[in-house]
């Protein structure tokens, strides 16, 4: 039985792509075979962040519109054997396909794989009702700031409309250091506001931005990032994960490793 | 007073967090110009049942900034405005 995972947002940048890159690659990890589709066409990011940009030949359009045929469009990892990208329409627009071409193509897909993971674009158009239209679960991420916050509670109104059953939240770009200090909403704001099942928190980490320059996914490796989308696949696959902590436990050691990070900052800067 | 505003001053989580609470509740009974309509057109033909009225000139509208209700939460309220012509009984 294979699951149809939306990753969605409203608003632009906070986190979609790097977000359904990770998910995809932590699943696969896990021994899953995961279909990773670019939604975004005209606009597509997907494969710069896999790292997989140098071998597309296909996309999703040619495969709706029977200039070739599917397997074709699916690009392989290059570190994972389970793991696919089907990259999106680079100089198409959002209107060249419809949400029954979207649900029929997954059809297809859902007899191949044990995930699909749709990357949604930014808005609530066409392209949004494209990438939703086959999905049986929709996680929407958002980041602790208010134009965030707002567009997700409209993204949430439309899934619901849109009858998906199953919506869970990731906060993305989670500053410790700013809910400490009382200058960023926590998490238990958030979920206040939205009331969504949390799927995971995912803190700031520069790590997210070399591992986006190296075109490789951190999940799994050796950062606060990492080791978050770790949890969120662990929770997709029904494993119950502890959430990790932020904001909270203020202890000599980390202000003093705090300190330091601080001063190798400004060095840097 | 300097010295007491230092103490009573909100962190912006807080006002982030007010922020966002009122600004749901418009976005989320932000009702379509249409059934606005219907509601007006159906209050219209209730208050008709006593009183003359000018339908033309009336307005309804939905305002973002409520009273309390009663768990501390600001509710949405509808506001109308209905001139009447003539009280009849």
């Amino acid at each position: 039985m294979s699951e149809v995972i939306v990753v969605t947002s409203g608003k632009g940048g906070v986190g979609k792509t790097t977000t359904s890159a990770n998910v995809g690659t932590g699943l696969a990890e896990m021994g899953k075979s995961v279909v990773l589709i670019d939604a975004d066409i005209g606009l597509r990011n997907l494969d710069v962040v896999m790292g997989l940009e140098n071998r597309i030949v296909y996309n999703l359009v040619d495969v709706i519109e029977g200039s070739c045929r599917l397997k074709q469009a699916l690009i392989k990892d290059k570190r994972h054997a389970g793991l696919f990208l089907m990259p999106a329409a680079q100089t198409r627009d959002k209107n060249c396909i419809t949400p029954g071409q979207m649900i029929k193509l997954i059809d297809n897909l859902k007899t191949q794989f044990d995930y699909i993971i749709l990357d949604c674009p930014a808005g609530i158009e066409q392209g949004f009702q494209n990438a939703i239209a086959g999905a049986d679960h929709a996680v929407v991420v958002t980041t602790p700031e208010v134009s965030a916050i707002r567009d997700a509670d409209r993204i949430i109104g439309l899934l619901e409309a849109n009858e998906i059953k199953k919506i869970d939240l990731i906060i993305n770009r989670l500053r410790s250091d700013l809910v400490r200090r009382g200058e960023m909403m926590t998490v238990e704001d958030v979920l206040d506001i939205l009331g969504l099942p949390l799927l995971g928190i995912v803190p700031d980490d520069e790590n997210v931005v070399i591992a986006t320059n190296q075109g490789e996914p951190l999940v799994g490796k050796n950062s606060l990032a990492g080791q978050a989308f770790y949890n969120v696949c662990m929770r997709i696959e029904g494993k119950e994960v502890p959430f990790m902590d932020f904001g909270k436990n203020i202890t000599i050691w980390t202000k003093v490793t705090n300190l330091f990070k601080r001063n190798l900052q400004e060095e840097r800067v | 007073m300097s010295l007491f505003s230092i103490f009573k001053r909100k962190n912006s989580r807080q006002i982030a967090k007010d922020r966002l609470k009122i600004l749901l509740i418009s976005d989320r009974v932000n009702c379509s110009p249409e059934m606005m309509e219907l509601i007006k057109n159906d209050i219209a033909l209730v208050i008709s049942k006593y009183m003359k009225i000018d339908t033309a000139s009336m307005e309804i509208q939905i305002s973002k900034t409520g009273n309390s209700g009663r768990n501390g939460k600001i509710m949405p309220v509808l506001y109308a405005n209905i001139p009447i012509l003539d009280l009849k009984n």
